[in-house]
């Protein structure tokens, strides 16, 4: 009776593995195969608009067409290298400003009273559960010529002339900074609120300045913080797409606008999916780098 | 000294929620400006969210974005309870790296790869088994589920590792089968996750832009798809009212979440006190006895 309930039980556990593991397989990993293999392919009008990679060619011969092409193109063309390139300048940029501006945001709120924390870091993410693109279109309102930002400079007497905000760099680092500052202040809290304090006492009892016990002791306990957050923030930087299409310059160079460009205006779906594994043989070496701390952070190892 | 650095507090905690909070403030007063030029203030009116309501465009994309992040909310929930619940509490096996790496990369995968892929995939499966016929409310389902069942995964794993498991395990030994030890203790206590992974998800669904514009077919415009049509083309005084409206709900969600944890709060409170004042009783009683 016994061997046979275990058993039982331990289908009961593939069961409840295979459902989640299963739909991931087949919804989330294989679609990349597929792209993978859409990348080998050559494009053609039809619907879909793309050759088939295996053909019977009559005689029971199977023949095999991979075609380099797509990605050949994607190195001779320079647009794709300076898309590629300026993504991850700009998300670098976005991430680290995100940082400077996350972390004293984090550290003041781990270090309120006990009681006000949970209210502020609410407040925090509050932002986050109202759409991200009504947000990103409020910084419409705020940068242009005839804007928020520009009337109140010109009120104040700081500036004679309205300056051209939107449709710059710089509309497009605010609007990456706003919308995921609270991807950067959630890990770096998370972090900070555990910190021993008592590490701190110590140091001072040894004679360290406040800064330098900062310096010395918080920063560097706090680093699994900040490579969570920093990671959390560039990544999904780099193939933003919302952002640099509604406050950027038109001809900004992003790659997921070009790939974006690549699938709906011109309809190459074998281009766009070479851009899409490209971007993907970039980003794979940060996100094992975020699933370590993740899996990490959530727990899972230790037991 | 200590001053000082509670004032830098302050200042640095105006000035960050300044910043993640002005510009909602804008669009909420901007919504109520009658004039059509938005940042230039022509006396108050209403007449914007008049205009909404008779926007049957709108009405119809915000009624089916609904539907889709009900649905997909709930399937989310369930999926990522289970993959939660395996990451968190069936120890090592084989294959557990993949599936925690398949859970954690849609939480950074950026939305241009994973929209691209999922279209593909349906595309090849409707060449090869005929379903899903088409592009519509199916294949913007599936494909919010496999999102946001990640964020749902994060949420309960982090909920379980926290969790006590010496009440899972008084329950077995007290010989409560597996499936009765998950819907009897572990379940209840894992509750108020659900509720804030199911509210995540419905959020993200509703929000999703990108993966949406790839898997969606003709007549199945979400409202962020119709949104961003009209935002493109620069600012328009109806879409203030709209995000008004978004936020004022999102508000009281808020709140009523809020009331009813901190209801829940005191009655836990309160159990406990009644329970040790009972216990007071019983030792006094075996005293005088």
């Amino acid at each position: 009776m016994k061997p046979l309930l275990k058993r039982l039980g331990l289908q009961g556990r593939t069961a409840v593995t295979a459902v989640p593991y299963l739909w991931l397989l087949l919804f989330f990993l294989i679609p990349f195969v597929i792209v993978l293999k859409i990348s080998f392919s050559t494009s053609q009008i039809a619907m879909p608009p793309y050759e088939p990679l295996l053909q019977w060619t009559g005689d029971k011969v199977m023949q095999i067409k991979l075609n380099l092409g797509n990605f050949a193109f994607l190195v001779e063309d320079d647009l794709y290298w300076k898309a590629y390139l300026n993504s991850i300048w700009v998300a670098s940029v976005s991430t680290f400003f995100c940082l400077l501006l996350g972390y004293p945001i984090a550290y003041a709120i781990a270090r309120s009273n006990p009681s006000a924390r949970n209210i502020l870091m609410l407040l925090i993410v509050l932002p986050f559960w109202t759409s991200f693109l009504l947000r990103v279109y409020a910084w419409i309102g705020i940068l242009k010529n005839n804007g928020l930002l520009n009337n109140f400079l010109l009120w104040i007497g700081a500036i004679e002339q309205p300056i051209q905000m939107l449709q710059t760099d710089f509309a497009v680092y605010v609007g990456i900074v706003y919308s995921y500052l609270p991807f950067m202040i959630l890990p770096l809290y998370a972090n900070l609120e555990k910190m021993d304090l008592t590490l701190l006492e110590a140091a001072a009892d040894l004679g360290c300045k406040p800064w330098q016990g900062f310096l010395k002791v918080t920063l560097p306990l706090s680093l699994p913080g900040i490579r969570a957050g920093c990671l959390l923030v560039f990544i999904p930087a780099v193939g933003e797409f919302v952002i640099p299409s509604l406050l950027g310059d038109p001809g900004m160079l992003m790659i997921g606008k070009v790939l974006w460009t690549e699938f709906f205006n011109n309809r190459d779906w074998p281009v766009a999916s070479a851009v899409a594994i490209v971007l993907l043989l970039f980003l794979v070496v940060p996100m094992m780098y975020f699933q370590r701390a993740q899996d990490a952070e959530a727990g899972g190892v230790h037991r | 000294m200590n001053q000082g650095r509670n004032l830098f507090r302050t200042l640095v905690l105006i000035l960050g929620f300044a910043f993640l909070y002005i510009p909602i403030v804008s669009l909420i007063v901007y919504s109520f400006n009658s004039s059509r030029l938005v940042t230039v203030w022509g006396g108050f009116s209403t007449k914007w969210y008049g205009a909404l309501l008779h926007n049957d465009q709108i009405l119809n994309a915000a009624f089916l974005s609904l539907k889709i992040a009900a649905i997909s909310a709930t399937l989310a929930v369930v999926l990522g309870t289970l993959a939660g619940l395996v990451l968190a509490r069936f120890g090592p096996f084989k294959g557990r790296t993949l599936l925690s790496g398949l859970t954690t990369a849609p939480l950074v995968m950026p939305e241009v790869i994973t929209g691209l892929s999922l279209l593909l995939l349906f595309v090849t499966m409707e060449q090869i088994i005929g379903w899903p016929a088409g592009r519509g409310m199916t294949t913007i389902v599936i494909s919010h589920i496999t999102l946001t069942m990640a964020f749902v995964t994060v949420v309960v794993q982090s909920r379980l590792s926290q969790m006590d498991d010496s009440l899972e395990e008084a329950a077995m030994d007290l010989g409560a089968r597996p499936h009765k030890v998950f819907f009897l203790i572990t379940l209840p206590i894992i509750a108020p996750a659900l509720m804030s992974g199911w509210l995540l998800a419905f959020t993200l669904s509703l929000d999703d832009l990108v993966i949406t514009s790839f898997v969606a077919g003709p007549g199945s415009s979400t409202l962020p798809m119709v949104i961003f049509s009209k935002v493109r083309l620069g600012v328009s005084p109806d879409i203030n009212a709209l995000a008004t409206i978004l936020v004022a709900i999102v508000a009281v969600g808020v709140a009523i979440t809020g009331i009813m944890m901190a209801r829940q709060q005191q009655q836990r409170e309160r159990d406990a006190q009644m329970a040790l004042a009972a216990n007071q009783q019983m030792i006094e009683s075996v005293k005088k006895g």
